[in-house]
C-alpha cells in the first residue's frame, strides 16, 4: 500500500554538503493536527464498529480453522464463527490468558503456515518459559503502520532525527517503533539503551529530535546532562520523547519534560499486541488513542470478569483484528484503566486509555523488563546456601535490590564466601530476569515475617 | 592439631550491630581476647577469640545470627623488621594463599594471625622455618 506523505507545510528542507545538518530543528509552531491515516483516523463512529465487526468475524472464523487451542475453546463453548453478529456477541467469545500463551511456547497460537512467519518477539512469563509471539510479513508492516500513526499524531515528521534508546531484541519495544519511525522517514539512530555518553555524542553529532527512552532512564539522562553541564534547550536538539514500557506517573512527565526540555508523549503497547502503537497520545495528552480499527478494547472487573462501562476503571482486554500469523481473542493484559468516550479535539474517531495505573496480577515492570517475584524465588531457591525469606525492592529511578536472607547452613565464617555467593546469585538472577539487580544477603530472621501472603516487593520507586 | 578456634557472626553492616552482637557475649560472661571485623557492602563479618568458644556459640545462636567456628592457624614471630616478611615469603614461595591476616604484640610477643584455605600445609610449612605455631591455650595466656 503507497501513501502519501505526511509532509508539514512550509516546513523546509535544507542540504548542507558535508554535514549531518540535514535537517532543520523542530520548529517551534503549533501544529494543527496532522494524520498518517486521516481516512481511518477521523472515520465515523458506526462505519468504524462496522469495520471492527467485518474484521472480528474474520479473525474468528480463521482461528476457528487453524488454531487448536481456539478450537477447543469454542467447542466447549458450542460457539460457532457463524455466531458472531455484532459487537455485543464478543463477550461470549473466550478469554486468552497469559498461561494460556505460556502453555502453547514455543508453538504459540499461530494461524498460518509455518513459511509464513516472518519474525519472533518473545515476552517473560512466570515459570521462566516466555511466551513465543509470532508475526507475519504483513504483521510487521502492519505494526509499522500504526506506529507511523502515533509519530505524525504527535507532529513528527520526515524531517525528525529519531534516537531509540530501548532495548533492541527479543523484545519488541525498540524493534517496532524502529521500522514504524523508517515508515514515516525519519532518520533513525538505533542506539539501544544505557551508555549515556555515546547517547550524548549522538545527540550532539545528529541532531537527534525525537527520544524513545524508559521513564526510569529519562530521569537519569535528565542528572546526567545536568551533571556534564548540558542545558538540553541550549545544546541539543531534542524536542519530544515517546515514553512507555513502565508505568509512571503525571509528575514524573513534567518532570521529564522540565528537565530534557521535550514534550513527553506516553505510549502503551504490550509484546503480545505488537508491542508499542497499540494506543499513543495525540498533541492534546489526554489519553492515548487506541487503534480501533486493530483492536477491540473492553473494560472488565478483573475479579468478575463482567464487563465495565466507560469511563469506569477495570482490567484491560484487547482483542487483535488485523493479526495474520497470531491472532488473540480477548486477550486479558492485567493492566488496569479506564476508556474515554469523549471525542477528542484533535478530530480522531478513535477512543482513549487513560495512563496505566497499576497491575491485577504481580508482574513488575523495572527498566522496561517484565519481571515476575515468582522468577526471583525459582533463581532464590535453587541456591543451597540461601535461606526461606527474601524481599525485593525497587526505589530510586529504577533500581532494583534482592535482599536474600542467608540460610544457617550458609555460613562457614568467611567474608570471601558470601561476596562469592553474592555475586553468584546476581549472576543467576540476571540470567533469569535479564537485567542486573543488587543483592545484599542478610543474616537468617533478619527481613520482616508476614502472616499468611508473604509481602515480597516493596516499591518506592519515584516514578 | 595447634589451629586457633575463632567465633564467627554474619551480621548486617548498620549501626548497632557491634553493640548488640558484644552485649550477648557479655551476657554470657564471655571474654574477648581478640577481635577482627570486616565488612563487605551490606554486611560484615565479625571474628572473636574467646575464652569460652562453646558458651559463646550457643548464647550467639539462641540470639539468631548465623555463627560458625572458623579455624586460623596463630603464629608467633620475632617482634623486629622483616618478621611478617619471612612468613609471607614462606608461605608464597610454597603456593599457599593467605585470605586474611592480622597482627599484634602483646607482652613483647608478637603474634600474626592467619587465615587460609589450607592449614595442614601452612603450619608443616611454617614450622619447618622453625616458627612457632601457638595453640588455643597458649594464645588465650599470651
Amino acid at each position: 500500500m503507497h501513501r502519501r506523505c505526511p509532509h508539514l507545510l512550509g516546513r523546509l528542507f535544507v542540504w548542507i554538503a558535508g554535514g549531518f545538518g540535514r535537517k532543520l530543528p523542530a520548529n517551534p509552531q503549533t501544529i494543527v493536527s496532522m494524520f498518517w491515516d486521516q481516512q481511518i483516523e477521523t472515520m465515523g463512529r458506526s462505519a468504524l464498529e462496522q469495520l471492527q465487526v467485518k474484521r472480528l468475524q474474520a479473525t474468528v472464523r480463521r482461528v476457528a480453522k487453524s488454531v487448536p487451542f481456539y478450537q477447543q475453546k469454542f467447542a466447549e463453548r458450542g460457539l460457532k464463527p457463524g455466531d458472531l453478529k455484532s459487537l455485543e456477541d464478543l463477550r461470549r467469545l473466550p478469554f486468552t490468558a497469559n498461561a494460556d500463551l505460556r502453555a502453547t511456547y514455543p508453538k504459540g497460537l499461530v494461524a498460518v503456515p509455518a513459511e509464513e512467519l516472518a519474525r519472533l518477539h518473545t515476552s517473560s512469563g512466570t515459570t521462566g518459559k516466555p511466551k513465543a509471539l509470532f508475526f507475519s510479513r504483513k504483521d510487521v508492516d502492519n505494526a509499522a503502520e500504526l506506529i507511523a500513526r502515533c509519530f505524525v499524531m504527535t507532529g513528527c515528521t520526515r524531517d525528525d532525527i529519531f534516537q531509540n534508546m530501548m532495548t533492541y531484541g527479543l523484545f519488541t519495544g525498540a524493534l517496532v517503533m524502529h521500522y514504524g519511525a523508517e515508515k514515516v522517514g525519519c532518520l533513525v539512530i538505533p542506539a539501544g539503551p544505557g551508555n549515556s555518553e555515546k547517547q550524548l555524542l549522538l545527540m550532539q553529532d545528529f541532531r537527534s529530535t525525537v527520544l524513545h527512552i524508559t521513564p526510569s532512564y529519562a530521569l537519569y539522562f535528565a542528572t546526567y546532562l545536568e551533571s556534564r553541564g548540558i542545558n538540553p534547550r541550549k545544546d541539543l536538539a531534542i524536542r519530544k520523547a515517546f515514553i512507555g514500557a513502565e508505568p509512571y506517573t503525571e509528575e514524573t512527565r513534567r518532570k521529564i519534560e522540565k528537565a530534557l526540555g521535550v514534550d513527553v508523549y506516553n505510549s502503551y503497547g504490550l509484546s503480545e499486541m505488537n508491542g508499542p502503537g497499540v494506543a499513543f497520545e495525540c498533541e492534546h495528552k489526554r489519553g492515548m488513542h487506541l487503534w480501533e480499527d486493530h483492536y477491540i478494547a473492553e473494560i472488565i472487573d478483573p475479579q468478575t470478569s463482567e464487563p465495565l462501562p466507560d469511563g469506569k476503571r477495570g482490567e484491560l482486554v484487547l482483542t487483535t483484528l488485523c493479526r495474520e500469523a497470531m491472532p488473540i481473542l480477548r486477550y486479558r493484559t492485567r493492566d488496569i484503566t479506564s476508556v474515554i468516550a469523549e471525542p477528542c479535539p484533535c478530530g480522531r474517531t478513535h477512543r482513549r486509555l487513560n495512563r496505566i495505573t497499576g497491575r491485577s496480577d504481580d508482574m513488575l515492570i523495572v527498566r522496561g523488563v517484565n519481571i515476575y517475584p515468582q522468577q526471583i524465588e525459582q533463581v532464590l531457591m535453587a541456591v543451597p546456601q540461601v535461606g526461606r525469606n527474601y524481599l525485593i525492592v525497587l526505589d530510586g529511578l529504577d533500581d532494583m535490590t534482592v535482599k536474600v536472607e542467608l540460610a544457617e547452613s550458609g555460613f562457614d565464617g568467611r567474608v570471601e564466601h558470601l561476596v562469592g555467593l553474592q555475586t553468584e546469585i546476581v549472576n543467576r538472577l540476571r540470567a533469569e530476569i535479564l537485567t542486573k539487580p543488587k543483592v545484599e544477603l542478610v543474616p537468617p530472621g533478619t527481613l520482616p515475617v508476614s502472616e499468611g501472603k508473604a509481602k515480597r516487593v516493596v516499591d518506592n520507586r519515584r516514578l | 592439631m595447634s589451629a586457633v578456634k575463632l567465633v564467627a557472626v554474619f551480621v548486617e553492616n548498620k549501626p548497632g550491630q557491634t553493640a548488640r552482637i558484644t552485649k550477648t557475649l557479655a551476657d554470657a560472661g564471655v571474654n574477648i581476647r581478640w577481635v577482627t571485623i570486616a565488612s563487605s557492602g551490606p554486611f560484615g563479618v565479625m571474628k572473636f577469640l574467646v575464652d569460652k568458644c562453646d558458651p559463646a556459640l550457643e548464647a550467639l545462636k539462641e540470639k539468631g545470627p548465623a555463627v560458625h567456628f572458623l579455624d586460623v592457624l596463630a603464629v608467633e614471630v620475632k617482634d623486629k623488621p622483616g618478621a611478617l616478611h619471612a612468613v609471607a615469603e614462606t608461605l608464597g614461595s610454597h603456593g599457599v594463599n593467605v585470605d586474611n591476616v592480622s597482627g599484634f604484640v602483646a607482652n613483647k610477643r608478637a603474634v600474626l594471625v592467619l587465615e587460609t584455605h589450607d592449614i595442614p600445609k601452612a603450619r608443616a610449612v611454617l614450622e619447618k622455618q622453625g616458627l612457632r605455631v601457638l595453640t588455643q591455650e597458649e594464645m588465650l595466656n599470651l
